[in-house]
């Protein structure tokens, strides 16, 4: 049995180190680190999946209009979009980072919230 | 097409064009203008839901003119007119009760940011409410958690700067697996249109091909939808989130952003996948088990707090699981049932947030219970809200909460023995332990004041608009119990158009 899906596997497995570092790691910075491969895997899953061997980019060339020459533009409209949404978002995760740095001097995210359990009382 | 087809449209145009003005306005003409703005909305939605009730069934309206698999779409029956009124409604009552907080706890020359961010989120919301794209949906799910995200962070306090991180980091888990589970969609289905996914669906169900990747997607977009929404184990950053921002935000995150969640996933349910196969996954037995289990446990951290706000956001964890049962019966009465929870519960959350904030305030701004003893006769409106909204919750007659428990418990005499128990037993051991809480707070509220304590004498008048709020969110109460039978006949209505 011989595997062809290398994109595919490769974009979930990038998933996968995504999502668990967003999710397990204390590091702010490191968390923004997890959510862009996150994102970026699925972009690539997308983008592997939009793409047909032997067909080119969906720009008319030298007059072909076939549709059986072009692959198709809309996995590729969709990876545009979901980039200016994750790059949207990175900005505010950033923004916030810096916050709470300059307020607490660290990236520890379990220490930031002891330190704000300490301020309350 | 008639000219009030287009409302939808203007609904989610004129929000995201006055956000856009909005952000070069003063403070006090961006407060203006968003309530103009706000206004204009609930008008545009009731004008459209007195259209809609004249019309049989549900419209597409093409964006661009291109047709069917290429264009964007966007797609209104009743359900989703009598939604978009009633989160509308919400939006502008919950801006009117927490306007002088806003004034209070926020940096004076960012207050005009805090309505671009209020706007923004009303967009999102009528977008999710109304759009008939997958993808679209994605976006503004997105825009409406980097909105909420704001609108937390808006009160620069070190809680609150924590309590938005730990939101963004769970709803990013959220969009994630969301995002994942279109993409999968999209390679099984090939389309991005509500309508021509569920017929490629249907046709994948009748060959029987791909059932594994057909559940892992609506495992994603479940859980997905359930981490945003606040689903019981899900739900750790809720507390924070809601117990710390100022009160308009909390009102608009739990009332509204929550709600706005749920609607998108019972639009997935309905109309991209189909119920019957959503029933063959078995997805709704684990969403069903997760919501019985967080009724009990969310009103069990509930009693557990000594903060009056940090119990109504754990509150809102419970509420949320008695959706989340009715959607997990997986019966058009189970689903009615939580669609018309969503607005009462809505309804009555907004209300008890703001009217908690009245009663701090009038408590010399502390939020834990022995402070709040007697602030019910120290600011009279306040307490009388806040009764009213406690007894909704509880399930007393003739407000909303009640019809909402009466709707679960018949729509839970249509299923098995064995759920049916389950469900009645869960019900009544969670209205017990909403009693023992709310109760317990109005008790506390009309209590004598510790001795040797006293409040300082607020400077002026709360507002008018704090309790003008406050009357209109105890008048929509009352009017959804004692009318609910209409609401719920536009809902059933709604819901078989829906799909």
């Amino acid at each position: 049995m011989s595997f062809h899906n290398y994109e595919e596997m490769a974009a979930m497995i990038l998933f996968g180190i995504g999502f668990t570092t967003l999710l397990l790691q204390k590091n702010l910075i490191k968390k923004i680190i997890g959510f862009s491969m996150m994102d970026a895997a699925i972009y690539l899953f997308l983008a592997a999946k939009g793409y047909i061997e032997g067909r080119r980019a969906p720009i008319v060339e030298n007059g072909i209009t076939q549709m059986e020459a072009y692959i198709n533009p809309i996995p590729a409209g969709l990876v545009l979009t979901g980039i200016v949404v994750s790059v949207s978002v990175t900005a505010v995760m950033l923004a916030l980072t810096v916050r709470l740095y300059r307020r607490y001097h660290t990236l520890d995210f379990d220490r930031i919230c002891a330190l704000v359990r300490k301020e309350e009382q | 097409m008639e000219l009030w087809q287009s409302i939808p449209f203007a609904c989610i145009l004129l929000p995201l064009g006055s956000a856009a003005i909005t952000s070069v306005l003063s403070k006090r003409w961006a407060r203006y203008w968003t309530m103009f703005v706000l206004c204009c909305l609930v008008t545009l939605s009731a004008v459209f839901v007195v259209n809609m009730q004249g019309f049989s069934g549900s419209y597409t309206y093409m964006m661009g003119h291109y047709s069917a698999p290429w264009g964007n779409e966007i797609r209104a029956g009743l359900l989703e007119a009598v939604t978009a009124l009633f989160f509308s409604v919400i939006m502008l009552l919950s801006l009117m009760g927490g306007m002088k907080k806003i004034d209070e706890h926020l940096l004076s020359d960012k207050q005009s940011l805090y309505y671009v961010m209020l706007l923004l989120l009303s967009a999102a919301l009528m977008a999710q409410v109304y759009t008939n794209d997958l993808f679209t949906a994605y976006v503004f799910l997105e825009i409406m958690t980097l909105a909420a995200c704001s609108l937390i962070a808006a009160r620069n306090r070190g809680r609150t700067l924590v309590a938005a991180t730990r939101y963004m980091i769970m709803n990013l888990l959220g969009s994630g697996m969301f995002l994942l589970g279109i993409t999968l969609l999209y390679d099984l289905s090939g389309h991005l249109l509500m309508s021509n996914i569920k017929e490629a669906i249907a046709h994948i169900v009748t060959t029987g091909q791909y059932k594994m990747p057909l559940t892992v997607v609506i495992a994603l977009m479940s859980i997905g939808l359930g981490i945003k929404s606040a689903l019981f184990p899900f739900h750790t950053w809720v507390p924070d989130a809601y117990g710390y921002s100022t009160p308009t935000s909390s009102a608009v995150l739990s009332s509204l952003v929550s709600k706005g969640y749920i609607f998108m996933l019972i639009k997935i349910f309905h109309r991209v996948i189909g119920l019957d196969v959503i029933r063959s996954t078995g997805i709704l037995d684990v969403l069903f088990v997760f919501a019985l289990v967080g009724m009990i446990m969310g009103s069990v951290s509930a009693i557990r707090q000594n903060d009056v706000r940090r119990m109504i956001a754990f509150s809102s964890v419970a509420q949320i699981g008695y959706i989340f049962m009715g959607m997990g019966m997986g019966t058009q009465a189970g689903m009615a049932a939580a669609i018309f929870h969503i607005f009462a519960h809505g309804i009555s959350k907004a209300m008890l947030f703001l009217s908690a904030g009245g009663l701090a305030d009038a408590s010399g701004n502390h939020k834990q219970f022995r402070h709040l003893r007697g602030s019910g006769f120290r600011s009279p409106i306040a307490g009388v809200a806040f009764t009213i909204g406690a007894l909704s919750m509880v399930g007393f007659p003739f407000l909303s909460g009640f019809t909402s428990k009466l709707n679960f418990a018949t729509a839970a005499m249509e299923m098995s023995d064995l759920s049916m128990l389950l469900v009645l037993l869960v019900l009544i051991v969670s209205t017990f332990l909403n009693t023992v809480y709310f109760l317990k707070t109005v008790i506390t509220l009309y209590r004598k004041p510790l001795p040797g304590v006293h409040y300082p004498k607020e400077k002026g008048q709360r507002g008018f608009c704090f309790h003008a709020a406050l009357v209109l969110f105890s008048v929509a109460n009352i009017s959804l119990g004692l009318f609910s039978q209409s609401v719920m006949d536009a809902i059933s209505h709604g819901l078989a158009h829906f799909g």
